[in-house]
């Protein structure tokens, strides 16, 4: 998803209005991204609290700024920065985080984002998490507060095609219960399910920005009644089951059975791969086929 | 205003306020940019602005009341020239910064201007943003530092020491400049000094100046007894130009 998203700056960077920062991460990923905005992209060197403080000084003369990191360094080192420079004013700077999730995989839990979104989500910022790569250029193009998009990989079987980007988006028909994924869970839950049959398997849903006002209202007439399962890379507190769960008794729509998974963090103690983790956590192709056979 | 309000802050604000008052007065151009990184010298600030028109008596009135605009920290909005919320320490030199930048790569003569405590540069935050300012050379970036030598809990070499501020600053590539804070015409003349960096002025001043708690530890958080403020109010009479 990341040369995604550099291919999505690369075609905006024709815009003038654009500046990208990096704290001195992106090697072989952003080379293009440096070479289409010229003195539009800065290197700011390690230092994450300047990061959020400079761009939020760019946004306030008018610029859209994206600041990229990995995801932990940007959201959780520089917090306050965040809240007082960019979401008090409202600014228009996307932060983008590399790595959601387990995405980092072996380099260990410095370098996992559990607790992004709900950290995010609490100031009031938009929050991102694309699913495949083409939501990268839809994304991109539409940033005019406080961002944060959430970087992972596109996990779909290879060369399936899903429907065109919206923030909600059913990718998968089925008759057992809804399935709601948050960002790349839903290429994972593709591949659980794409070749189950229609009457055993759940319709899958998509989910790419959190927030109760971009939940279709179709969601909510198919879940009355049914199975609800929600699943995230990120921790239960703030996420989008707990988000969701708001939602439905606020709404005062009753599922048969409400069914969350989440990141439970090093349950073993013990670190790996994405995939690893995943397992841990039940978020894995073969633990969501277990739910449903 | 404070003594109304029962606020406290009132050594920090009395140590900034001559620089404030010449900074305003004399050299902010109405494109100029300034961020008050030192937040808890909003007092101040605001009387400045007041002073050019820009507030009312009244909104003065408001000050540390219910709803008010004008809060002990900058909300950074609903006040002309406050760009920023600023009160969280090592804030400021960073906004500051992507300011100067955005006016330079805008390509216009904008200059900035940030004003920091002393006690702030023990914020890690601050020597980010100094780095970054002298590899960008910002030279159209001024940081104002009122070095009152007091801050919360003891004096500024008491709690942490950054020893000799101005060999540290320099050392990173600023040019430093040192000067009496009180002094309308020293100040004058450190704003005026060209610079081919980002430029830091170090002002000299005594925290709580002309109150019965000048250079005291309680000026920072205390707000004036009736006592302190007609001893205040008595020295001011005493010093008004005649």
């Amino acid at each position: 998803m990341r040369k995604a998203f550099a291919q999505a700056m690369v075609e905006a960077a024709s815009d003038p209005e654009i500046f990208f920062f990096t704290v001195d991460v992106g090697f072989m990923a952003l080379e293009e991204v440096r070479d289409a905005f010229g003195d539009r992209f800065v290197n700011a060197g390690v230092a994450e609290q300047n990061l959020i403080g400079v761009s939020a000084g760019m946004a306030r003369e008018g610029y859209k700024v994206f600041s990229y990191s990995i995801a932990p360094f940007l959201y959780a080192r520089p917090f306050e920065q965040i809240r007082n420079d960019v979401c008090f004013s409202g600014l228009p700077v996307c932060l983008v985080g590399n790595g959601g999730g387990y995405a980092y995989g072996h380099m260990g839990p410095t370098h996992h984002a559990l607790e992004d979104c709900a950290a995010m989500s609490s100031l009031g910022i938009r929050v991102l998490v694309p699913a495949f790569d083409e939501d990268l250029r839809e994304l991109v193009k539409d940033i005019s507060g406080p961002t944060y998009l959430r970087l992972g990989y596109d996990a779909r079987p290879s060369g399936m095609a899903v429907p065109r980007y919206a923030p909600w988006r059913k990718v998968m028909d089925g008759k057992n219960g809804v399935l709601v994924a948050l960002g790349p869970l839903a290429g994972v839950a593709l591949a659980a399910f794409a070749d189950c049959e229609f009457d055993k398997r759940p319709s899958v849903w998509s989910v790419c920005e959190l927030g109760e006002g971009v939940v279709p209202d179709e969601l909510w007439s198919a879940v009355s009644g049914s199975d609800f399962h929600v699943i995230e890379e990120h921790v239960a507190a703030g996420g989008l089951g707990m988000q969701l769960a708001h939602s439905l008794m606020k709404k005062g729509v009753h599922p048969a059975r409400f069914h969350h998974r989440y990141a439970l963090g090093y349950p073993s103690g013990t670190y790996g791969s994405q995939e690893f983790h995943r397992k841990q956590c039940g978020l894995d192709r073969d633990s969501l086929r277990g739910l449903f056979f | 205003m404070h003594m109304s309000a029962n606020a406290g802050h009132v050594g920090g604000n009395l140590s900034c306020f001559d620089a404030l008052m010449v900074l305003f007065h004399c050299f902010l151009d109405p494109e100029d940019r300034f961020v008050l990184s030192k937040g808890h010298s909003a007092g101040a600030l605001y009387v400045t602005l007041w002073s050019l028109g820009m507030l009312s008596d009244d909104d003065l009135d408001t000050f540390c009341k219910d709803d008010s605009r004008l809060p002990g920290h900058p909300s950074g909005s609903g006040v002309p020239r406050l760009m920023f919320p600023t009160g969280s320490l090592g804030h400021g030199p960073s906004l500051a910064a992507g300011l100067a930048l955005a006016a330079k790569k805008q390509r216009t003569g904008r200059k900035v201007f940030c004003l920091c405590s002393d006690g702030e540069w023990q914020e890690g935050s601050c020597w980010e943003a100094l780095i970054f300012a002298v590899h960008h050379r910002l030279d159209n970036l001024t940081i104002l530092i009122d070095q009152n030598k007091l801050q919360g809990f003891g004096t500024t070499s008491e709690v942490v020491s950054c020893g000799d501020l101005r060999t540290r600053l320099s050392g990173f590539g600023a040019n430093v400049i040192s000067c009496d804070g009180h002094d309308v015409v020293a100040i004058a003349e450190a704003l005026q000094a060209e610079s081919t960096a980002p430029k830091i002025i170090l002002l000299n001043t005594v925290k709580g100046l002309g109150t019965l708690y000048e250079d005291k530890m309680e000026s920072h958080y205390l707000p004036l007894t009736q006592e302190n403020f007609e001893f205040t109010m008595a020295m001011i009479e005493r010093n008004r130009p005649q």
